[in-house]
Parts: C-alpha cells; structure tokens; sequence
C-alpha cells in the first residue's frame, strides 16, 4: 500500500512539474498509521462533529497528506494528476477551504501548531471529545511560534493534542535541536522518542495520551525514505525527477 | 473607549457562549469581572501574539468567536502574517481589538507607536478596519460585526465630544470634501469653520464607502500614516487629493500625545493652514 502511495505521490508531483517529494516520503508512514489506525474520521463526513483532527502544519508535505486522503475515501485518487494545475483543488500546500479532510490551510511554517492548541482549547472549552494531532517539521521547530504554541498547550493542560515532530535532520545544518525530546519534555509535554517508519511504533505512541499533558512524539525519520537517491540528499528537497529518474524511481518503489 | 471596552465585550460575553476573549497580558484588571463570570472563556493568554493569533484561528475553526485584545503594534505587525494566513486566507471570523492608536503611548517611543497598522492590515483582503472616534461608536461598531467576519477595531485615548453614524456628512460646502476619520472629527470641525466644505466623518474605512459622492477636491485627515486613505478616496474618480496623516517618519521624541499631535500637524489650527494652503 504504501509504495503504491508512494509512486502516486511521484507521478503526481512529476506530472505537475512541482512538489515535495522527499518531504511527503519522510512523513509518509506516520500520516498513514494516523489515518488507518489511530484517527477517528468518517471520509463521508469530513466535518463530522466528534472526528479528531489533524493538521499538517509543515504544509509542503501535502502530497503524503492528499494521497493517504485519496486512499482513505475522501476523495477521487484520480484527482491527484491534476495536483498543482490551474483548477485543481489540490495544491503545493493544503487548503482547508478546498481539500475536503484537509483541517487547516498551511504552508507558512510554525502556524499550524498554534492552530492546533486552539482546536483543543475549543474542544476543551466546549467539553467535546476527540483528540488533535499536529505535525510538524524539525526545521519548523526553529519557529517561535512553535515553542509559543508549546507555552500554551501546557498551561492549559490540552491534553487532548498530540504534536507529531517529523525529525529528519534536514534542519541540522542550520539550527542544532539537540536535546529536542528533552526541550519538549521541558516545556511540559508526555514526550516519547519513536521510529517514524516503524509502523508498530508510530501506532503504539499516537493512541498514547497522557490524563494532563499534551503529547509530543519526536518521530526520528529520514527525508526521500524508500528512494534511494533522496534520502537525505538535499538536493531532492524539492526537485521533480526528468522522465529517466522517473522510470528509476516507479522502479524501484515496485 | 477602554472603560467601554470592558462593558460591551463583558455584555457580548454573557449573551453568546461562542465568544472567547483573549488578552495579551493587558486589561487584565478592567476585566477582573469577565474573567470570574466566564472562567473557561476569558484567557490572559500571555505576551505571544503570534501564537495567539494562531490559536484564536484554531478556536474560530471550531466555531467559536475569538476577540484578542492587545497594544497595536503586536497584533497588526508583529502578528501580521497570522492574520493574514490563519484568517484572512481561511476565511476565519474573529475581532482583533487595539489600544494605543498611533501615538497614545507617546512617551514610551517608538516601540509602542503604531501609525502603521491600518496600512499594513488593509493588505488582508476581506479585513473590515474600524476607527471609531467615540466610546458609543465602538459599543455599536462592535455589536454590529463581532460574529461576522474578520475585525480590526483600533481604539485611542481620543474621543470626540459626542458619537456619530460609521458614515456621517457633518457641515455641507462646495470647495472640498474633508473626510474626518475617527478621532480626528472634533479637531477636523474646528479646522473647518467657515470654511465652504463638505465634513464627512467616517469610521469604518475598509471596506471603504466607494460609492461616497465626494468633490474635485478631497482631504483625508487621518489619525495614522498618511496617505494611507489616498488610494480609497481616488478610486474611480479624477480628483485629487490632500492626505493630512501622520508623517512618515519614527517620531523620536516623547512627551505626550498633543506633544506629538503639534509634532505631527494633527493640531486643529495646522489642519486648517493646511486645508485653506492647499485649496
């Protein structure tokens, strides 16, 4: 299943001349687990009152997002060819006004996490179930607003949110977050430290929820998992392979 | 207008359970009341405004009705781009209420000054800007949109001696039409005395009242930068235009808000020189 929604999320991005590809692969396994094991939702009824949420706050990874979606009914996978074309309703980042599914419109880095604690402050506020799932990037943990958002999700006890860390590393050579599990710990989050292509683990930690404290789950993940050529491999962050690599890549993701 | 403040949000609190209020470590004692009555609702949610925007977008996402209340230049410019993207892009409806205008906090400097805000968030399509010019304008200008859409209403320590309607002729004439904004009217009424124009106070200024009728000759007095209303007032028509605004410039010096009203050319009598020079 998931090289099948890996090869989509190849075709797509090359028949759109855009996209993150390495992005999507590195979250990949998480946002599946989350879809097919651990998210209460009903692709019938994207809005349906008591689903959980989750909100891709490192919105260039919308390709993993929107192919997991197809897969799960919300809507046509066909329409995945027509990422990133004029009329699509699927672009380079998700549109929660477009994409049914899709909770928050995202693509500046470090305000889908704010979002998120505001969703389970309402949630709270309004003594309704169901529980808010977040990721994030590493290199969008060098946001304020993030850390600002961590302030307040603690204080207020939101223990009904799940941040999800996507720690591929890519951040490294800009910004150390060494300790990063124990920054999250610091600022008042149930912290655990997985695998994120380890599907077992991934599940065992997102149905994890603490009675008073919001959850973070730093995911340790490589960027361009499963194609060879892009794991970790800068250059692919957001290229789109020519029709050889293309051939290479389907190949190899058989 | 701050008193005001405090019993009209206190009044919407109490007759809509969406409502949240969120303030950024000010007005916490004006509102000692609100936060007892409604302890799940009325949040001093500290000084990160960024995040607070943000979480507010969370809350509207839900459907409950956000108000965040702070000093000017951290919500319209250390916050912009959350409004931007997490309201306006979405969508999203919530109240963004300031204090401190332009240069009400004159002595604290430049830091606190805020003659910048209405240009930067009349860049957020769908945005309505209000500057009410009285305590009374605000109680109404609030009820009216609260629950719809998304809101900047920008507050100052000056009021005028007695409220009007959001779009309001005051003296008619045939030379210019003046458009007094918010709190400016009382000084804009003194400038213009016996002076054959047309005063139209305005307080909502965008959406901008585009089909207004105004003369060849138009003035904006505008209690930020100025300019700010050119583009509005021209639109579609061949005047011209005088902007009497604040200038564009960090104003350096401290004292208090008439200190830099006669700093800034926003004293009744420079206005009046201005007007009758330009005419």
């Amino acid at each position: 299943m998931l090289q099948d929604l890996k090869r989509q999320i190849v075709l797509a991005a090359h028949g759109a001349g855009e996209g993150h590809i390495a992005s999507a692969f590195s979250v990949l396994d998480i946002v599946w687990v989350l879809y097919d094991k651990v998210l209460k939702h009903d692709p019938a009824r994207p809005e349906w009152e008591d689903r959980d949420r989750f909100v891709l706050s490192k919105g260039h990874a919308s390709l993993a997002l929107y192919a997991v979606l197809a897969a799960k009914g919300f809507f046509d996978p066909k329409l995945l060819e027509t990422f990133a074309k004029p009329s699509s309703i699927l672009g380079g980042h998700p549109d929660r006004n477009k994409v049914p599914g899709v909770e928050a419109s995202t693509g500046s880095l470090g305000h889908g996490l704010p979002a998120a604690v505001g969703k389970a402050l309402a949630r709270k506020i309004q003594q309704k179930p169901g529980r808010i799932f977040c990721l994030v990037g590493d290199g969008e943990c060098n946001e304020g607003s993030i850390w600002e958002a961590c302030l307040l999700a603690a204080h207020h006890k939101l223990a009904n949110l799940c941040l999800i860390v996507d720690y591929n590393h890519s951040t490294d050579r800009a910004l150390s977050l060494e300790g990063l599990a124990l920054k999250f710990q610091a600022f008042g989050f149930d912290t655990t430290y997985i695998s994120g292509h380890n599907p077992r683990d991934i599940e065992i930690a997102l149905q994890h929820q603490h009675l008073k404290k919001p959850t973070a789950v730093i995911a340790e993940t490589t960027k361009g998992y499963g194609c060879q050529r892009m794991e970790n491999n800068p250059e692919w962050h957001h290229r789109i392979p020519n029709a050889k690599e293309l051939e290479e890549i389907l190949a190899e993701l058989t | 207008m701050r008193r005001q403040l405090v019993k009209t949000i206190t009044d919407i609190l109490e007759r809509d359970s969406r409502v949240v209020l969120l303030l950024g470590d000010i007005g916490v004692f004006g509102f000692r009341e609100a936060f007892k009555k409604f302890p799940t609702r009325v949040y001093n949610i500290g000084i990160l405004e960024q995040a607070s925007v943000g979480l507010a977008a969370g809350l509207a996402t839900e459907g409950m009705i956000p108000i965040f209340h702070t000093i000017a230049p951290f919500i319209a410019e250390r916050a912009l781009e959350q409004l931007k993207v997490d309201f306006g892009y979405q969508g999203l409806g919530g109240s963004f209420i300031s204090v401190g205008a332009s240069y009400d906090y004159a002595s604290l400097g430049c830091t606190h000054h805020c003659p910048g805000d209405v240009q930067v968030l009349k860049t957020i399509p769908g945005m309505r800007i209000m500057v009410p010019g009285h305590p009374q304008e605000f109680d109404s200008l609030f009820r009216k949109t609260y629950d719809k859409g998304l809101n900047y209403l920008r507050l100052s320590e000056q009021s005028n001696s007695r409220p009007l309607n959001e779009f309001e002729v005051v003296k008619s004439g045939n030379q210019a039409t003046v458009i007094a904004i918010g709190p400016t009217l009382d000084r804009v009424i003194e400038a213009c005395q016996n002076l054959d124009v047309t005063v139209l106070y305005c307080t909502t200024v965008a959406p901008f009242g585009e089909s207004a009728d105004f003369k060849d000759n138009i003035v904006v007095v505008e209690p930020f930068y100025e300019g700010t209303m050119a583009y509005d007032a021209l639109k579609g028509k061949k005047s011209r235009v005088l902007s009497i605004g604040v200038p564009r410039r960090f104003l350096d010096s401290y004292g208090t808000r008439d200190d830099l009203d006669a700093n800034c050319g926003l004293t009744a009598g420079a206005i009046r020189e201005r007007i009758r020079g330009w005419l």
